[in-house]
C-alpha cells in the first residue's frame, strides 16, 4: 500500500452493476471520487457465478473466481466488490480455495497459462458497505456528510450473501457486519426503519424458477417496509435491487398489494448525503419512483 | 451466578386468548443453557411453561425455538452467549427472547407442530434405502469412502431449527425444505440405493422441489449440527443437472446451462440472453424449448419492457440477446481453457469431511494466517 491516507482498492463491480443496474457502477464511480478512494477496475476478471456455475461444476466456480483474484493481487491492492452475491459467492470458493493447499495448486494450474496464481495469504475482498465501515470509517464519513439525510426513513436491506453464513463471511472478526448498513444510515443523518425483512432473501434465485414464491417474497418485504413507514430502502447487492425495484410491479399484483417504494443502490444513498446531484446517481432510472427521495432533501447550495 | 431476563412468547391453546410475551428472571451459572434456563422457569415460577426437550446434550434434536431470532437448539446455546447477542446492538439491558420455531404452527408457548411441515415432508422424500435387486446373503459390501460422502447429512438431529429459519418455506408452506432434501441426498449420495435416478427426477420435477430454494443460506446459519442442508440441496441440483441431464419443468437444469454457457462464451453476465436461454433455449442451443417456457418468457416481457422504458436497458447491448461484448483481449480464451480444466477434473472439495486450515472470514490478517500454519490448525467435523 502506498504510504498516502487515500484508500486504494482493485475493483470487481461484477455483471449486474454494468448490465441492467449501470446507475450503480456510476454512483459508485462518484462517490469514490468525493471519498478519495482510487478504484482499479479488474475489467478482464470474470463473472462470479452467482452461486449458479457452482451449483453445475463446484470446481469451475472456484477456478473462476481464482483468476479473478490472483488478477486482483496482481495490482497489489487489496479488492473491493459493491455486490452482496459477489461477495458471498466469492468468498464461498475462497473458503475451499483456502482451506486445502493440494486444491489449490491444482486450480492455480489452470491459470498458469495466464501467469495468474492466486495466494491466501494477505489477500483481502470486502464489499463497498465493509470497506465504508472498516477502512474508511464512519466518523470520518459523517464528516464529509455535506446534505445529512434528516427525516428520511430509511429500511435497509442486506441480501442473504453477506450477512449467512457467518464464519465464511469473516463474522468472527468482524461481528457487527450484519448492523453496518444501519450504522451508515445513521452516520449519513437518515432515520433507521425497522422491518421485518432487513436481513431476509430478495426471491431474486429463484425469480425464473419459482416465479411467484420469488415474487411474494420481494412484495412481502417491500409491503412491511411501507407500513413500518419507510421512505425507501438501500441495499449493497444489485440482485436485491432487480426483485424489489425492476420486478417491483409485478411482486404487487403476487401479493395485492399497492406497492411503491423507492429502492436506493448503497453508493446512492452515500452519494445523496455527499451533495451529489440525484440525476447523477442515477434515481432517474429506477423503476420505482424516487422522486419522494428527492423531494424530501434539502437542495444543496454548492 | 448471574441474572438473566429471558422474555417468552406465550400461547394458550384455549379458544380467544392470542400469543402473549411474558418476562421470567432466572439466576443461573452463564455456561448453562437457555433450556437449563426455561426448565428453572417451569420448576420454581410457573409449572404451565410448555418447553419439548430430553437429552440436554444436542442429540435427540427435540429442543428447537427461536433464541434472538435465530432458530437454533435451546440446550446448545449458553445463556451468556444468547445474553450477549440480545445487548449486542443496544446497551445490557434487552431481555434474551425465546419464540417457538418459525414456519409451524404453535401448539403451546414453545411446542410447535412438526408433523406437517417436517415429519410428512421427510416421509415425502422415501427415507430409506431402495437396495437394487435381491439383497446380499450378509451384509452389503461398500467402500468406506463412498459413504463419508453421505456422513454430513447422517449427522441431522430432525430438529426442524432449518424449517423453522428457511425463507422459501416461509414464502411457500409447500416447498419440501431442507431438512427432507438434506435426507434426500443421503440417499441419492448412498451407492446401495438403486433409485438414484428416480429420486432425483421426482425432486427436480416437484415444483416445491430442489429447484424451489432461493439459496438463502438460513438453514446452513441454523443447523446446529453442521449438516448445511443448503449445499445438499445444491449438490442433488449438480447430480440431477449435469450427471443426469433432467430437463425439469421449472427451468432449474436450462437456467443453469444457460447461465454457465453465457459465461463461457462471454466472461460476464448477458442478462437479455440469459432471459431468452433460460425459458426458450434450442434457438442456440441442443435443447427444445418445452412446454411453458414460451409462456414463462412472455410473463417476462412486461419487467423486459419497465427496463427499457426506465432507461435501464437503453443501450443496444442489453436489449438484443448476444450482441454484449466478450471480455478484452485474450482473455476469454483463458476463461474457455479454465472450463475445459475444470470439466476434465470436476473436483468437489467438501470442506465437512476435509476441515480448514484456515479460518474463515475475507479478510484474514497475514500474521493469523502464519499462526494457522505453525500451529498446522485443522478443522474437524462437529
Ligand atoms: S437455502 Fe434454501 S432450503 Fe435453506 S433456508 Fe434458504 S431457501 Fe430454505
Ligand atoms: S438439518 Fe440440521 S437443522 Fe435441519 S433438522 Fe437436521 S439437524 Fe436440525
Ligand atoms: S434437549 Fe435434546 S437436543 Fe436439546
Amino acid at each position: 500500500m502506498s504510504p498516502a491516507k487515500n484508500l486504494k482498492f482493485a475493483y470487481w463491480p461484477g455483471c449486474v452493476s454494468r448490465g441492467f443496474t449501470t446507475e450503480l457502477h456510476g454512483s459508485m464511480a462518484l462517490v469514490a471520487e468525493k471519498l478519495e478512494i482510487e478504484l482499479v477496475e479488474l475489467d478482464r476478471a470474470n463473472c462470479c457465478g452467482a452461486g449458479v456455475i457452482a451449483e453445475h461444476n463446484q470446481e469451475l466456480a472456484d477456478t473462476l473466481n481464482a483468476r479473478t483474484f490472483a488478477l486482483a493481487q496482481q495490482t497489489g491492492l487489496p479488492m473491493m466488490n459493491i455486490c452482496s452475491t459477489c461477495q458471498g459467492a466469492q468468498s464461498e470458493c475462497r473458503q475451499r480455495l483456502d482451506a486445502d493447499k493440494a486444491y489449490r495448486e491444482h486450480v492455480n494450474g489452470a491459470l498458469a497459462e495466464e501467469g495468474l496464481s492466486y495466494d491466501p495469504e494477505g489477500f483481502s475482498n470486502k464489499n463497498f458497505l465493509w470497506v465504508l465501515v472498516e477502512d474508511y470509517g464512519l466518523q470520518k464519513l459523517k464528516n464529509r456528510v455535506v446534505r445529512p439525510l434528516e427525516g428520511l426513513r430509511v429500511g435497509p436491506f442486506y441480501g442473504c450473501y453477506v450477512l449467512r453464513p457467518r464464519h465464511r463471511l469473516g463474522y468472527d472478526q468482524h461481528p457487527e457486519r450484519d448492523l453496518y448498513l444501519e450504522k451508515v444510515i445513521e452516520a449519513l443523518g437518515g432515520t433507521v426503519v425497522e422491518y421485518d425483512g432487513a436481513r431476509k432473501c430478495c426471491g431474486f434465485p429463484v425469480i425464473t424458477m419459482s416465479r411467484e414464491v420469488s415474487l411474494r417474497q420481494a412484495g412481502t418485504h417491500l409491503g412491511d417496509a411501507m407500513d413500518a413507514g419507510a421512505d425507501c430502502l438501500v441495499t449493497p447487492c444489485p440482485l436485491c435491487h432487480l426483485n424489489l425495484d425492476m420486478q417491483q410491479p409485478e411482486a404487487a399484483k403476487v401479493t395485492g398489494k399497492d406497492l411503491d417504494l423507492a429502492v436506493l443502490h448503497l453508493p446512492q444513498l452515500v452519494g445523496l448525503a455527499l451533495g451529489i446531484d440525484p440525476k447523477e446517481l442515477g434515481l432517474g432510472k429506477h423503476v420505482a419512483s424516487t422522486k419522494w427521495v428527492i423531494d424530501r432533501l434539502e437542495p444543496v447550495s454548492a | 451466578m448471574a441474572k438473566f431476563s429471558l422474555k417468552v412468547r406465550r400461547f394458550k391453546p384455549e379458544p380467544g386468548e392470542g400469543p402473549y410475551w411474558e418476562n421470567f428472571d432466572v439466576d443461573l451459572d452463564p455456561d448453562l443453557s437457555v433450556l437449563d434456563g426455561l426448565l428453572q422457569v417451569r420448576d420454581q415460577q410457573d409449572g404451565s411453561l410448555s418447553v419439548r426437550c430430553s437429552c440436554k446434550a444436542a442429540i435427540c434434536g427435540s429442543c428447537g425455538v427461536k433464541i434472538n431470532g435465530q432458530s437454533t437448539l435451546a440446550c446448545k446455546t449458553r445463556l451468556s452467549e444468547a445474553k450477549e447477542w440480545a445487548n449486542r446492538s443496544n446497551g445490557n439491558s434487552e431481555p434474551i427472547t425465546i419464540e417457538p420455531m418459525g414456519n409451524m404452527p404453535v401448539i403451546k408457548d414453545l411446542v410447535t407442530d412438526m408433523e406437517s411441515t417436517h415429519w410428512q415432508k421427510i416421509r415425502r422424500v422415501t427415507p430409506w434405502l431402495l437396495p437394487k435387486g435381491d439383497p446380499p446373503e450378509r451384509e452389503y459390501i461398500v467402500p468406506p469412502e463412498s459413504m463419508i460422502d453421505v456422513t454430513q447429512t447422517m449427522a441431522c438431529v430432525q430438529c426442524g431449527a432449518c424449517v423453522s429459519a428457511c425463507l422459501s418455506m416461509e414464502a411457500d408452506p409447500d416447498f419440501v425444505g431442507p431438512a427432507a432434501l438434506a435426507k434426500a441426498y443421503r440417499f441419492v449420495g448412498d451407492p446401495r440405493d438403486g433409485e438414484r435416478k428416480e429420486r432425483l427426477h421426482d425432486l427436480a420435477q416437484d415444483p416445491h422441489g430442489i429447484y424451489n430454494c432461493t439459496h438463502c443460506f438460513a438453514c446452513v446459519e441454523a443447523c446446529p449440527k453442521g449438516v448445511a442442508p443448503m449445499d445438499q440441496i445444491m449438490r442433488l441440483r449438480r447430480i440431477a443437472g449435469h450427471d443426469e441431464d433432467i430437463d425439469d419443468v421449472n427451468n432449474g437444469r436450462r437456467h443453469e446451462l444457460a447461465f454457465v454457457n453465457i459465461i463461457e462464451q462471454k466472461g460476464t453476465l448477458d442478462e437479455a440472453l440469459l432471459l431468452q436461454e433460460s425459458f426458450a433455449p434450442g434457438i442456440k442451443g441442443k435443447l427444445k424449448p418445452p412446454r411453458g417456457a414460451i409462456k414463462a418468457l412472455f410473463d417476462n416481457i412486461p419487467t423486459a419492457l419497465r427496463a427499457i422504458r426506465s432507461g435501464k436497458a437503453r443501450s443496444a447491448e442489453k436489449l438484443v440477446p448476444g450482441i454484449h461484448p466478450k471480455l478484452p483481449g485474450d482473455a476469454q480464451k483463458h476463461v474457455k481453457r479454465i472450463y475445459a480444466h475444470a470439466e476434465e477434473h470436476r473436483i468437489e472439495l467438501n470442506l465437512y469431511i476435509k476441515g480448514e486450515e484456515f479460518g474463515g472470514g475475507d479478510d484474514n490478517e497475514a500474521e493469523e494466517l502464519a499462526e494457522n500454519e505453525l500451529q498446522g490448525k485443522e478443522g474437524a467435523p462437529a
